[in-house]
């Protein structure tokens, strides 16, 4: 099964990622890095606001509220599909 | 046999009251300081319980981030020596992105604290130690508050503090800040590092790339020619590098150094008592 990347925003409440990728440079990389979100971090939608943005992430055991802008510049592999891959 | 009548006075010697018997809670007085301590941490490690068990003061404490918004200041007196203890508003890192983290970067980059006490969770260790080694970057002057070891162990965490401590080259203190338990060992350590007795040897990230480390290199000697006597220019050159707004707008506009009054302001317009 190939493994699909897609970007963080379209993960479905509750189903675990590892993060692949920031698509993003310079300050808003750092500031993503700052909250713990890494290459190889698992992360987890755990919250919607009323109004779908912002979604909080469950990440190394905080909650972190990103919006849908940063999201999406976050390139992830659902949890299961690459336990699949190995 | 009437166990009562012996039983406080064995407890009486073990208890955190004996213990602190060197310690004298000032509350909110703060003048005449010899040191000044800054607490610093990740939002939600406890670092306002911290602040209440070290003065006494009863400032709001309670379980959900952005609580501390600006610096609250309390004082008290550990062997005969006065401090003044800042504690300052909960950050993930000294990137300034909100006016919290603003507060807290500035007062640990130029208001010059004696000792940084950082907060951390035992349980988010992983997490917290990110905010560790930048203040390491900026400052040798730390102590660790390893907090909420009640928690760790409740979830079967141990934790290697010494280990902690030889790598990070700080002194490391575990702590059940809400039950009072390693506050006697934190103001020790707070002393020891404050009075220089004990010799931090900060784990700092060093720069692989010869050509960056150049650059910075060549940009600190130019902000020290610029802003005399600043502290951290090269914390300030790396930022310079990065393109951080605030730091590159304050070199811009000559107002390095006065970064520190306007957070002393922030302080002095909300005073630290909050009645709980």
């Amino acid at each position: 099964m190939a493994v699909t990347v897609q970007t963080l925003d379209t993960l479905a409440p509750g189903q675990k990622a590892v993060v692949k990728d920031l698509a993003v440079e310079g300050l808003e990389r750092r500031r993503l890095m700052d909250l713990g979100i890494l290459p190889g971090t698992v992360i987890e939608p755990e919250l919607k606001s009323p109004l779908g943005d912002p979604t909080a992430y469950l990440v190394r055991g905080t909650l972190i509220a990103l919006r849908r802008e940063q999201a999406r510049h976050i390139h992830v592999v659902p949890l299961e599909e690459e336990q699949d891959e190995h | 046999m009437n166990t009562d009548a012996v039983m406080p006075k064995a407890a009486c010697a073990t208890c955190s009251l004996a213990q602190n018997a060197r310690l004298i809670k000032l509350g909110i007085e703060t003048g005449g300081w010899d040191y000044v301590v800054a607490l610093a941490g990740n939002p939600n490690t406890g670092k306002s319980t911290v602040f209440n068990a070290v003065t006494g003061l009863r400032q709001h404490t309670g379980n959900w981030p952005g609580k501390t918004v600006t610096r609250a200041e309390g004082g008290f007196i550990y062997d005969g020596k006065r401090y003044k203890l800042v504690d300052l508003p909960g950050t993930y890192s000294l990137l300034s992105t909100s006016v919290d983290e603003e507060i807290a970067r500035d007062f640990i980059l130029f208001g010059q604290p004696h000792v940084t006490v950082v907060v951390v969770d035992a349980t988010r260790l992983e997490r917290n130690l990110n905010l560790v080694l930048q203040i390491l970057e900026i400052t040798d002057r730390v102590v660790v508050c390893l907090n909420l070891m009640d928690e760790a162990e409740r979830h079967g965490i141990k934790v290697d503090d010494r280990a902690l401590a030889r790598d990070l080259g700080v002194p490391v203190v575990p702590t059940v800040a809400r039950r009072g338990e390693g506050i006697p060992e934190l103001l020790a350590a707070i002393a020891q590092v404050a009075s220089g007795e004990y010799a931090t040897r900060p784990h700092r990230i060093r720069h692989l790339d010869p050509e960056v480390g150049q650059a910075v290199e060549r940009l600190t000697r130019e902000i020290e020619k610029t802003f005399k006597g600043l502290p951290n220019a090269r914390w300030v050159a790396m930022r310079l590098l990065e393109g951080d707004e605030r730091i590159i707008e304050a070199v811009r506009k000559h107002e390095l150094g006065e970064l520190a009054p306007a957070a002393e302001m922030a302080s002095t317009m909300q005073p630290a008592l909050e009645t709980a």
